[in-house]
């Protein structure tokens, strides 16, 4: 088991955001947490890294307990979110938003990947020395996603990848998460486009008010009647 | 024209160290947003340290640059032991607290600092020994002293190695990266907490060593030349644009060559002979009736900072309005 969390409550903005969930994630796997706007799915992503302090229960990484853990010890043990707003250094370069991703790194490799980044995303080559302000949404998320993998992730927390992007950037954005899990990079993904985030992960939680409702295999979730009708805005069958 | 590239000249120098001084404001506004008002006090730290080893050791056989240089060597471990100190003891548990707690801290170490010193260092003014050989060279009418060149070349390569730090390296990239996010910067693995320190430290270490070139050039040092000079630095990282590196090196020369010009001309301009408006006993035979001397040297800064606060509050360089100011 790479995550696992075990009865975790956290308080956010004077309320029990998170009520006691359990959710575990094993190595490999690409999995899914939906849910409404304010349900507590970044409540549940920001502790996990450290932002937040649980108020009870277990964060357990790689078989370490991790709570109470200080934030920037996390990407050492290869635990990286990509968080929500995608979190850019707007006056920082395009490059050196990704070298701050490698920052945890001294290994002879990061030029490397630096140049596989630019590989995959061709318009951060373009930029590469311009400031990140510049970007548009979806470059941004592009840069925020290449950032994170700089430091070499094996569990990468994906807080709204989608969020504020244009359909057809939210397509591409998918499919590069995709490509990152069947590269062997563990996900957990963060999402309120529920259909494309079962369409890529394995397994899914669903998340209402601070506890996990369902939980599932993707394909079991997408049938299930309440999914479709809470999340998927079809009407009730 | 003469008294114009004197004045220049003289401006110059004294902003090339205000820069220095202002680059210790800057980064820690840049940073954690706070003004530090102890910052001053730093610089005079660094010159009683300097100027206590220096007469130390004047006695001795040494050749006057070895002995400044140790002086400046003593100077500046102290003082950036005193800024890391004021970091990690005032301003670090107030981190999360509202703007004004860790802003009147801020005054509250600059005058602990300042009545430590007088304990230290007593109400007297230290003199610097006379010990370096001043030699003056002509140029363009105007004379500069070995001194003045010496601080001059020393505050620009010190600018030029500070930004190699901030924009080349790691620590540097890291330690922009914080003041724009800097839960994001954690994120990506950096001790911001560290970081922070190392702003300080680097901060205090500049002012040591500004400390150290304004207690040479004007010979004396006392408990109390941090507070004024530390408020001139401070108006010159706002002109600049507080929070903005280059801003405070280009602030700090431009408001030393303001406030030479200004000291140097003020006569002229206030004398009221000039108007046909003084009194005439005191205006014949080509005599003056000045109402400002060079005496009001100091006024510059501030009617500077005010005019940039009224109409700029962002600064020459600054990008960032509002209250942040």
């Amino acid at each position: 088991m790479l995550l696992e969390l075990k009865g975790l409550e956290v308080n956010y903005g004077g309320i029990r955001a998170v009520k006691g969930i359990d959710l575990e994630v094993r190595e490999g796997e690409l999995v899914c947490l939906i849910g409404a706007n304010g349900a507590g799915k970044s409540t549940t992503l920001r502790a996990v890294c450290g932002l937040l302090a649980a108020r009870a229960g277990s964060v357990r990484y790689a078989g370490a307990d991790i709570a109470g853990m200080p934030v920037h010890e996390l990407p050492r043990r290869g635990l990286v979110m990509v968080p929500e707003g995608r979190g850019i250094f707007g006056q920082l370069t395009v490059e050196e938003n990704l070298a701050m991703g490698a920052f945890t790194r001294s290994d002879a490799d990061i030029a490397r990947d630096l140049e596989r980044r630019y590989e995959t995303f061709p318009r951060l080559k373009e930029r590469r020395g311009q400031t990140a302000g510049t970007l548009s949404g979806g470059e941004q998320q592009m840069l925020a996603i290449g950032r994170a993998l700089m430091a070499r992730p094996k569990l990468l927390l994906l807080d709204e990848p989608s969020m504020g992007l244009a359909p057809r950037l939210v397509t591409k954005i998918f499919e590069i998460v995709r490509e990152i899990a069947a590269q062997g990079v563990t996900i957990l993904l963060v999402e309120q486009n529920a259909r494309l985030a079962l369409e890529v992960a394995s397994r899914g939680y669903v998340m209402e008010s601070g506890n996990l409702t369902l939980a599932g295999g993707s394909a079991e979730l997408l049938a299930n009647p309440k999914v479709r009708e809470a999340y998927l805005g079809e009407a009730a069958a | 024209m003469d008294i114009f590239v004197q004045q220049l000249v003289n401006g110059l120098t004294l902003g090339a160290v205000y820069a220095i001084v202002a680059l210790g404001y800057t980064m820690v506004y840049g940073i954690i947003q706070l003004i530090n008002f102890a910052h001053g006090e730093v610089v005079m730290i660094g010159a009683m340290v300097a100027f206590t080893v220096i007469n130390a050791l004047a006695a001795g056989s040494m050749p006057p640059l070895v002995v400044v240089l140790i002086g400046t060597a003593c100077a500046i471990p102290v003082c950036m032991l005193v800024g890391y100190a004021m970091e990690r003891m005032a301003y670090r548990p107030l981190r999360s607290a509202p703007r004004l707690a860790p802003l009147i801290t801020a005054i509250g170490v600059s005058i602990i600092l300042q009545h430590l010193a007088m304990l230290v260092w007593s109400r007297n003014v230290m003199a610097f020994p006379q010990i370096i050989p001043l030699t003056t060279y002509g140029f363009a009418g105007a004379t500069i002293t070995s001194v003045q060149l010496t601080i001059v070349g020393l505050c620009f390569a010190m600018m030029a190695g500070l930004a190699a730090l901030v924009y080349r390296t790691r620590l540097g990239t890291a330690m922009r990266a914080t003041a724009q996010n800097p839960q994001v910067a954690r994120l990506m693995g950096v001790d911001v907490n560290r970081v922070i320190a190392a702003t300080f430290i680097i901060g205090a270490g500049l002012g040591a060593v500004a400390g150290v070139m304004i207690g040479t050039y004007y010979g004396v040092a006392q408990y109390t030349m941090g507070s004024v000079l530390g408020l001139k630095a401070f108006a010159a990282a706002v002109l600049g644009g507080i929070g903005n590196i280059p801003g405070a090196m280009v602030g700090g020369l431009l408001l030393g060559v303001v406030e030479a010009l200004g000291a140097g001309y003020i006569g002229d301009l206030t004398d009221l002979c000039r108007y046909g408006l003084g009194p005439e006993e005191s205006c014949a035979d080509g005599g003056h009736f000045i109402l400002f001397g060079s005496n009001y040297q100091d006024v510059f800064a501030f009617v500077v900072l005010i005019l940039v606060l009224v109409f700029r509050p962002s600064g020459l360089l600054g990008e960032r309005v509002g209250d942040r100011a």
